[in-house]
This record gives structure tokens, C-alpha cells and sequence, in this order.
């Protein structure tokens, strides 16, 4: 029972924070039809920037900061880069960020060097918040399930409550009608881009100081980003917050359980527990690849 | 398109011919490891210990008349790009190799240089380990050409059982690897060492997981103190080593940490105040336990570096020394004449005396069990990368003790 | 007819002589490194270039391919030059198979099956090290006991020739492959696949059939790298694999059957000879990927089909004249900028050298803009002696 409650806790901690880091990307999918696999880089970016700028201001500062500067970077990208390559295919829009993934990866060793940098939970933040059964919830992951819900309350409510909101909603369907209403179409799709990553780096500065801030850091997150956003469905918020609890949890609870997956003398469930959403992945892309509650195939 | 293919071809020629022709009299040991990507701060340190060594060598007059030099070959941690590495050595003339990380690369090495050496006498060329740990390399898979100068994943378990053997407080062991070949291996070896030194010891957990693919721990956490285990064995290095600690501290778990690579680059800083009195280390490498002369280069070391960076990888300075001294022996820089020389060898090194063992090309030293402190105090060389923060030795098992038995039988030229 | 060999038999030539003047070991061995991947780059262009089918898991073909070959190679029964044909069957067998479950569907989707199930089958091989060796792979020797005809394929020349052999066979195949009734339909399928299907053909079966030659072909890349390496480890099945061809591919130029070719060739001199020279090597990787993705998404092969296609339009004096001016302020702001990356590699803090450099970079980029703002008239008169050729 202590380890069902306990494995419950972590596994919804640990969706909600692929959810932090799933909504940017859910959010450029929906929009632009870009799926940015650059997203896991400005991630890191945002972790990096987070340990620049609490290292000198402080952290409170660091969460504002932080995710406007690499907002704004890749509103710039947005603009000099994927639009461009836009008009050359979805396939040269997927190159571009796959070698913008890369790059950021080769600025990052070539700014911070290739060791891990030493960004610290802040000391307000450290230390349990209660303590369940033989161990203690630490409150820095209760403040990290806090901003992830925050974060998406904040966007249902600007998607669905705001003027910005609806005309975004609308140009995800019909871009050219919305131009011709007379909204500037390229320059939403540019903020678009920019909020998303700027959600991404947020989850970075956020993430970053709990989990290892090092180069490496893009790369091991990179494919579950998009294993969640598949999987909740191609232009779903919703369904990437379904869909990230579900792998939260699903990946949790195969650690914990301990069974013998037959005919496999050493093999564990818990020991395949990372490979699981591929597997749903690839399964959900052959049966629905419109995801769980997605709106669109491709 | 054929014409194009000639042109490059031109061009492939003039970087091929323009290989760096350093100077002839001139004892050269190609470093192949990783100089980017993830385990490229791994890499780094090496090298720089290497060329520390080599710069002490060459200051006091090189080799047989002749200075030693490095050359770094970065092969991206892949097996592949390091056998091309070595053609690429051996096409420069060198004929001595120094790697460490990783022991798949170390045993995709050992093969190549059988084969090469078997097919080419005359082009021999001797590989000095620095750091791969897998068992097997002094065993079934030993070879005449490759020396190892870390202590094996079972000679590291030796001296940490027999640590364990006085610690009466701890009854209730849990195993926590890396699922791969070094993991698969500490978590075997613990398990046998144990039954044999602590049978009243229980094993309550033997898990494996992916490589450097886990972010969260907790529920690692969880299962670990569902099990009501007092102590966790771990190979784990990097960040799957970090985290782990990182997560133990957030749950409060009251376990204490024995580890092979808690001093390594990047792990104590990122361990920070998690680590303090909970994360031990089993090593040949205690920066607080080292005689006078042993002092003065580690004071060199850190005057040149910074004063965060330990020199932990004494492996590959020793390697170096010894290679010198085995030529200087043999009067010789003959690869062969240099192997023989140095197996048997034994000098003093700065814990005592150290020897390389002729039957599986194993060095044999000592060994120290060390926990994760506050530095200060007689603790005076902080762990690498903090300043903070300092390994304490706890307890140093002798040369002989952690010496393991070997069934190498090697085939000499 | 016979001028249309010409190409063929220059190729057969030029890799008959290349060990001649290419005889150190390690550049015999860089040689055959790019044999494989010209042929793993060509394998990939037949599901990419061809049918249009954007995968990040053809590393998967590869990697199976080459385990398969170790291993057949170890047991005994096939001798060393037969090798690569059981790397092909398992590439084949895998492509049906992987090939049936990926193909349902086109696109992003397409992509995102592919990388799901390259990274499962990268996780395996740590969790079934019986078969795939584990984290030290699985090695082989691929000197012959008792030799074929004098080779042992012990030595580097021998292998180089059998790889030679291989790249000519499979290079003829894969270019006879699209000048079937398959390679045309996928063609259709790629550019218009509503179309394809009203003429009657069925997108799914073509890309089906595209992704199974496409791994055999890869699947023979492999057992030839099993051969060459004697040791196959999990790093053959990685997305760092699969990343490394799709780079290599795009960069040459999907649009060309010989675009792979030139990518291969260009990444291996690059990841290797230019590694020795600079740390900052991946650096320039990626910032070449990004240019060539935003300027010139046709991959090198199209830059150099441009310059014929200037030169049958007879305006290939105007491109030149213009190439020629541009090339002293943009060769400086280049080099500046090469300079500025090297100096952060190293740490290099004197403030003069930064000054300067940014001083040089500047001035040069401001004038490589200048005389781009001279040229383009010049321009204008080749782009319209080429659109004239191209209508007449």
C-alpha cells in the first residue's frame, strides 16, 4: 500500500513535469504543424540561462528572465529560420530544427564547456514538505507540480478566454482566411513559436536545478517529449497533459513492480520501464496516429 | 560525378600525407578516448593527467635520451571510429595506446591490436588501460599486448567487502546497476563477495536500470526503502550516479552510498550536500592518505589545474612512469622488449608499493575505502570540482589483500 | 549507349586505382569507411529521395544487419567475401517486417513510427546481450583459414577490394531499381500520392516494397561494416546512426541519385580528417546542415548540377564573374568567423586577438553584402539565360 501511494505521488510529479515540457511543443505542433525537434534543446537553454542569471540575480528573477530571453531567441529563429525553410516542405522544416537541435547542443559545450554546471535548488525551496510513511516529499517537486498545473490552466485560459487565443486557435485551421480578416498571420506564428519554446525553457529552469543542468541533458528528455505529444494527440493540450500523467505513471509503477517478463530468464518489467512509451507510441501510431484526443494526423 | 570523386579524392590524399610529422626523436603515446560529446569531460581529465605525467618525465631528462609526447585522438566513445584511430596511430609510427573510458572500446582495442600484431610483427603495439574495469580483460580475454593499471570491477568489490566485513550495522544490502556489462558485473561479484565475507548479510534488492536514461529516481527511492535496506552498492557513474544521490536526499532515505565513482568529474558537484556522510567511495585514489612526495605532485598538479581539480585518474600517471621506466629497462623502445620489461615490474608508488603483475598484466596496489566530507581541517585537497567538499579516507586495504586470483593464460610472443 | 557509361566505367576506374595512391593503412581503412556509407546513403535515399519517406530509424537495418553478419561470420559456414549477402537477407527480412507496421501511414507520422522503433530496438540490444553482445558488441575475424584463390582478407587492400566489388554491384542494382516500373510509381507515390492511388496504384504497397529493398541494401552496408571492423556494438543500431546518414544524405542532395554519394564522401572527411584538426568539428557540422537546409535544400549535388545547368545556358561566365568577386570578402568574413569559434575552443582571452577578429569579421561581412549589392545585375543575367534555356 506505501509503495502503491508512493509510487502514485511520483509518477504524477513526474508527468506533470513532461507535461511542463511537452505543452511548448504541443502548442508549435498545433499552431504551425512543426514538430520542433529542437524543443528538448531550448529546454536546456533555459536551464543554462537559469543558472546564468540566478547565479547573479537570483532565482525568482531567473523564472521571469530566463524563459523571455530564450522566447525571444526563438522568435528570431522562427522568423530567419523556419519560416524559411518552411517554404521548402515539412521535410526541410523537420531538418532545420533537427540541425538547430544539434547546433544549440555544440554552443552550449562551446559557452559552459562539457561538464555538468552546478545550478542549485534555491535554499528557500530545499528541504521536505511532509512526510509520508518512511519518506519525506521534498517541496521543490511540489513546486514544480505547481507551476506545471498553473502552467496549464494559464494556457487553456489564453487558448480558450482571449481575444490573442481565439485568433490563434482560428489561423491553426484557416491561416489564410484569418490573414485576410486582416491579422498578421506571420507575426502570430512567430510569437506562437516564441511562447512554446519560452514554455520550454521555463520547464528548464525549473527542471534543471532538481535534474543535472549538463549538455547532455537535451538528448535524454528529447524523444519522450515526443513520445507524449504523439501519443496525447497531435494538436491536444489536453490530451498531452492525459497523455504525460499516463506515461508518468505507467513508467513509475513499472519500477516499482517487480515481475518477470516470461521467457526472459534475467529480464524485468522494471528493467524495460523506459522503452514502454516507445512501444505505446509506435502501437498508438499504428492503430489512431491521431493520438488519444488529437485533432489532426499530420 | 566520377570527376568529382577524383577530386576529393585529390583532396583526401593531401590530408592524408599531411598527417602531423612530429619530430622523429620522439617517444609518442596516442590517447584514444573521448574528447566530446557526453563523456568528453571524462576524456579531458585524462589527458590532462597524461600530459601532466609526461611534462615531470620530460623535465627530468625524458626517455632513453628522447622526450615523450602525447597525441589526442578524440573517438567519440565509439568502438568503431577508435579502431580507425589506431590505423591512424600505426600509419604515424606510434606504438604505444592509452585509453580508458569504456570497456567496450577497451575491448574492441584488445582484439584489434591481437589481430594487427599477429598479422604485423614487426608493427607490434602495446596498450596501456588506464581505466576500462571489465574483469574479463585479465582473464578468459587477457593478451600479452595490454596492461591495466586500474583496479578491476572485482578487486574494487574486494576491498569494499572487506570493509564491510567490520561494519556490523550493516545487515540489509541493496543492489542498484546500471543494466549493462559493468553493471551486470558488480551486481554479480557483490552478491558472491558477501555471501562469501557477510553471510548474515541479506541482499534485499538486485536492480538494474537503463543506462543514463533515468531523470527521476524516486521510484528507485521508493522500492529501496520499501526494502528497508541500510546500504546501497552501486557501479553507477555520471549522471546516473548524481541523480541517484540527488533523489535519495529528496526522500530522506537513511542509507548509506558505497560507490566506484563518487569522485569522478561532474558527480561531486552535482552531489553537493546530498552526498555529505552518505556517499562512499572504493578507490585507489585518497588525495588525504599520500606520503610527502606523493604531496608534492598532487601540489603541482592543483597549482597548475586549479585548486578543484583532484588528480583521481593516478592510473594513467602511473602508466606513463612505468612505460619510461620499462624502456629505460630494456633499453629499448621496442614494443615487445617494453612489454617484457614491464610485466613483473614493481616500483614505489605514492601509497606504497605497487607491482604489475606477469600473469594477466594486472596492477596490483592499494586500495582505500573513503566517505564524502566537508573539507577542512587535516582534509586539505578538496574532491574534484568543489572546493567544499573532500574524500576522508576510512579504510585502506593492502595491495596483496585486494589482488584476485587470475585464469589468464596468456599466449607470448 | 556507350557515352552513357562513360560515367560507370570512370567510377570502376577510379576505385580499381584508389589503393595505389592511397596505400597507408588509415587511408585504406577511410576509404572503405566511405564505400559503406555510400552505400547506407543510397539505401536511405531510396526511401527518402525516391518515395519521400523521411525516417530517423534506418540505422535499425544497418545495425541488425551487421549483428546478423558478425555473427554468421563467427559460426563459420559463409566465407568472408559471402558475408554481406546475410546482412542483406536480414535487412530484407527486417524490412518486410518493420516495413509492414511503419508503412501504414505517410509523413510526420511515418517519422515518428520510425523513431519509436529505432529506439526500442537500441534499448534491446543492452537487454539481450546474448545476441546483440551487450556494450562491447560482438566481434569477429574475418581472415579466412584457408584462402580463396591466395586472399585471406586478412589484410586492408584485400577488404577494400571487396568492399569496391560490393559498391559497384549494389550501385548498379539501386540505380537500376529506379528506372523500373517501382521506382517510377514511388516517384509518383512521393510527389502526389492521391494522384497515384486514382491512377491505381497503392501508395502503402510501393512504400511497403521501397522500405524493404531500402534495408536490404542497408542490410549489406552492414555485413560489409562487419567485415571491415571485425566488431559490431550497439552503436550500429543508434540514433546517432540514423542521424549520421540522414545528414549525410540531405547534405548531398536528395533530388540526385549521386547526391548520397557526395554526402557520404563529404561527412567522412569531415567527422574524420577534420576532427583531427579542430575540436570544434561538430560545430561546423551542424552550422553547414542549417545553411544547407535554408539555402540550398537540394544538397551539394544540386549546387553542382546548377553550375552545368549555367553552363549548357551558356551563362556560366556570369556565375563565375560573380562567384569571383564575391569570393575574397566572403573567404575573409569565413575565415574570421572560423577564427572567432577556434579562439573560444581553446579559451583564448587576449583582448587584441578579439578585436581584431571582430574587426576583420565586420568589415568583411559588410563587404561581402557590398559587392553581393554590385553583383546581383550580373546575377540577374545568368538566372534569366537559365530560365530562357529551361522554357526554350
Amino acid at each position: 500500500m506505501e509503495l502503491f501511494l508512493t509510487s502514485l505521488l511520483n509518477g504524477v510529479t513526474y508527468g506533470l513535469l513532461l507535461f511542463m515540457l511537452s505543452s511548448g511543443l504541443t502548442l508549435i505542433f498545433s499552431m504551425m504543424g512543426v514538430l520542433n525537434f529542437a524543443h528538448a534543446s531550448f529546454y536546456m537553454l533555459g536551464a543554462y540561462f537559469g543558472y546564468v542569471i540566478s547565479t547573479y540575480v537570483g532565482f525568482a528573477p531567473a523564472l521571469v528572465l530566463a524563459p523571455l530571453a530564450v522566447g525571444a531567441i526563438g522568435s528570431l529563429i522562427e522568423r530567419y529560420g523556419v519560416r524559411r525553410a518552411h517554404a521548402f516542405g515539412h521535410v526541410a522544416e523537420l531538418l532545420f530544427t533537427f540541425g538547430l537541435a544539434f547546433l544549440i547542443e555544440e554552443v552550449v559545450h562551446l559557452v559552459w564547456g562539457k561538464s555538468p554546471v552546478p545550478y542549485k535548488v534555491p535554499a528557500a525551496l530545499d528541504g521536505p514538505l511532509f512526510t509520508m510513511f518512511a519518506s519525506t516529499f521534498p517541496a521543490y517537486k511540489a513546486f514544480m507540480m505547481a507551476v506545471s498545473v498553473g502552467m496549464l490552466i494559464a494556457l487553456y485560459a489564453l487558448l480558450t478566454r482571449t481575444r490573442v487565443g481565439l485568433v490563434i486557435q482560428a489561423a491553426l485551421s484557416r491561416p489564410d482566411m484569418v490573414e485576410a480578416l486582416g491579422h498578421d498571420v506571420p507575426k502570430l506564428f512567430m510569437l506562437v513559436f516564441g511562447g512554446g519554446v519560452g514554455l520550454a525553457a521555463l520547464a528548464g529552469v525549473i527542471g534543471g536545478n532538481a535534474f543535472v543542468t549538463e549538455p547532455g541533458m537535451a538528448a535524454a528528455v528529447g524523444t519522450i517529449v515526443f513520445v507524449v505529444v504523439v501519443v496525447g494527440g497531435l494538436g491536444s493540450l489536453t490530451g498531452a497533459f492525459v497523455a504525460s500523467l499516463g506515461i508518468g505513471i505507467l513508467q513509475t509503477f513499472a519500477v516499482a513492480i517487480d515481475w518477470k517478463v516470461p521467457g526472459f530468464e534475467r529480464l524485468t518489467l522494471s528493467q524495460t520501464a523506459p522503452v514502454l512509451p516507445y512501444l505505446i507510441m509506435v502501437l498508438i501510431l499504428i492503430a489512431r496516429p491521431r493520438g488519444l484526443m488529437g485533432t489532426r494526423e499530420s | 560525378m566520377a570527376t568529382r570523386k577524383n577530386i576529393l579524392g585529390a583532396a583526401l590524399a593531401v590530408f592524408a600525407f599531411a598527417a602531423p610529422m612530429n619530430a622523429f626523436a620522439q617517444v609518442r603515446i596516442a590517447y584514444i578516448d573521448p574528447l566530446s560529446g557526453a563523456m568528453g569531460a571524462t576524456g579531458e581529465h585524462g589527458l590532462r593527467e597524461l600530459e601532466f605525467a609526461i611534462e615531470a618525465i620530460n623535465a627530468k631528462g625524458g626517455v632513453l635520451g628522447q622526450k615523450m609526447a602525447v597525441v589526442p585522438m578524440d573517438n567519440k566513445l565509439s568502438s568503431q571510429e577508435s579502431l580507425n584511430l589506431l590505423k591512424s596511430a600505426i600509419d604515424q609510427g606510434i606504438r604505444f595506446i592509452s585509453q580508458g573510458n569504456g570497456s567496450a572500446v577497451a575491448g574492441a582495442l584488445i582484439d584489434a591490436i591481437n589481430k594487427h600484431n599477429e598479422r604485423n610483427p614487426d608493427q607490434a603495439v602495446v596498450y596501456l588501460n588506464y581505466a576500462a574495469v571489465d574483469p574479463d580483460f585479465t582473464n578468459d580475454k587477457c593478451s600479452f599486448w595490454h596492461f591495466r593499471f586500474d583496479a578491476n570491477t572485482d578487486m574494487k568489490m574486494a576491498a569494499l567487502t572487506d570493509y564491510l566485513k567490520d561494519q556490523k550495522k550493516v545487515s540489509k544490502v541493496y543492489l542498484l546497476n546500471q543494466d549493462y556489462s559493468h553493471g551486470h558485473q558488480v551486481s554479480k561479484v557483490a552478491k558472491a563477495m558477501l555471501a562469501e565475507k557477510r553471510p548474515d548479510v541479506k541482499v534485499v534488492g538486485d536492480e538494474l536500470h537503463p543506462l543514463a536514461r533515468v531523470k527521476d529516481f524516486a521510484p528507485y527511492i521508493a522500492k529501496i526503502q520499501a526494502s528497508g535496506a541500510d546500504t546501497v552498492i552501486t557501479g553507477n557513474w555520471g549522471t546516473d550516479l548524481s541523480l541517484l544521490v540527488k533523489a535519495a536526499k529528496d526522500a530522506n532515505l537513511k542509507a548509506d552510498f558505497y560507490t566506484y565513482y563518487g569522485g569522478t568529474v561532474g558527480v561531486p558537484p552535482a552531489m553537493g550536500e546530498a552526498g555529505v556522510d552518505r556517499v562512499k567511495v572504493v578507490s585507489y585514489w585518497s588525495a588525504n592518505s599520500m606520503n610527502a612526495s606523493g604531496q608534492a605532485v598532487q601540489e603541482a598538479y592543483r597549482k597548475k589545474y586549479g585548486a578543484d581539480q583532484d588528480p583521481y585518474s593516478q592510473s594513467i600517471r602511473i602508466s606513463a612512469e612505468m612505460l619510461a621506466r620499462a624502456m629505460e629497462k630494456a633499453k629499448s623502445t621496442n614494443p615487445v622488449a617494453v612489454a617484457k620489461a614491464l610485466e613483473g615490474m614493481k616500483v614505489d608508488g605514492p601509497f606504497g608499493e605497487i607491482t604489475m603483475r606477469a600473469d594477466d598484466h594486472q596492477l596490483i596496489q592499494p586500495m582505500f575505502v573513503a566517505t564524502f566530507v566537508k573539507a577542512g581541517g587535516p582534509l586539505k585537497y578538496s574532491a574534484d570540482g568543489t572546493k567544499e567538499y573532500a574524500f576522508r579516507a576510512d579504510a585502506r586495504v593492502e595491495a596483496a589483500a585486494a589482488a584476485r586470483p587470475t585464469t589468464c593464460k596468456m599466449k607470448r610472443p | 549507349m556507350t557515352r552513357r557509361l562513360v560515367p560507370w566505367a570512370l567510377l570502376v576506374a577510379a576505385l580499381a586505382l584508389a589503393p595505389v595512391l592511397f596505400s597507408k593503412g588509415f587511408a585504406l581503412s577511410l576509404l572503405c569507411q566511405t564505400g559503406i556509407l555510400v552505400i547506407f546513403a543510397l539505401s536511405y535515399n531510396m526511401q527518402l529521395g525516391q518515395t519521400g519517406l523521411l525516417s530517423f530509424g534506418h540505422a535499425v537495418y544497418y545495425g541488425l544487419g551487421a549483428l546478423f553478419s558478425i555473427h554468421a561470420l563467427n559460426l563459420g559456414y559463409v566465407p568472408t567475401p559471402l558475408v554481406p549477402l546475410v546482412g542483406g537477407a536480414a535487412g530484407l527480412v527486417f524490412g518486410l517486417l518493420f516495413g509492414y507496421v511503419t508503412t501504414r501511414r505517410a509523413g510526420t507520422t511515418f517519422a515518428m513510427i520510425t523513431m519509436g522503433i529505432g529506439e526500442m530496438v537500441a534499448a534491446c540490444s543492452l537487454m539481450f546481450p546474448a545476441f546483440f553482445g551487450g556494450e562491447a558488441g560482438v566481434s569477429g575475424n574475418r581472415a579466412l583459414r584457408e584462402p580463396i584463390a591466395g586472399l585471406t582478407f586478412g589484410p586492408q587492400v584485400q577488404v577494400y577490394y571487396l568492399v569496391a566489388l560490393w559498391l559497384v554491384g549494389c550501385v548498379i542494382a539501386m540505380h537500376l531499381i529506379t528506372r523500373t516500373p517501382l521506382g517510377r510509381i514511388a516517384n509518383a507515390v512521393r510527389d502526389n500520392p492521391e494522384r497515384a492511388q486514382f491512377v491505381g496504384y497503392d501508395p502503402q504497397a510501393v512504400r511497403f516494397h521501397m522500405v524493404a529493398l531500402s534495408g536490404l541494401f542497408a542490410g549489406i552496408a552492414g555485413g560489409l561494416a562487419a567485415v571491415n571492423y571485425e566488431i559490431v556494438s550497439a552503436e550500429s543500431l543508434s540514433a546517432l546512426t540514423s542521424g549520421q546518414v540522414l545528414l549525410a544524405t540531405f547534405l548531398g542532395g536528395v533530388g540526385f541519385f549521386a547526391g548520397p554519394v557526395v554526402g557520404a564522401i563529404v561527412v567522412t572527411l569531415m567527422s574524420t580528417v577534420l576532427a583531427a584538426y579542430t575540436q570544434a568539428w561538430p560545430f561546423y557540422f551542424g552550422l553547414l546542415f542549417l545553411v544547407m537546409v535554408l539555402f540550398a535544400p537540394g544538397g551539394l549535388a544540386s549546387l553542382a548540377v546548377m553550375q552545368k545547368r549555367l553552363w549548357d545556358a551558356g551563362a556560366l561566365r556570369d556565375a563565375l564573374a560573380v562567384y569571383a568577386r564575391l569570393a575574397l570578402p566572403a573567404a575573409l568574413a569565413v575565415g574570421a568567423a572560423v577564427f572567432a569559434v577556434e579562439m573560444t575552443y581553446r579559451g583564448v582571452r587576449t583582448p587584441e586577438l578579439w578585436l581584431g577578429t571582430a574587426a576583420v569579421l565586420v568589415v568583411a561581412s559588410w563587404s561581402t553584402r557590398w559587392t553581393w549589392m554590385r553583383a546581383r545585375d550580373r546575377w540577374a543575367v545568368a538566372s534569366t539565360a537559365l530560365e530562357a534555356k529551361a522554357r526554350a
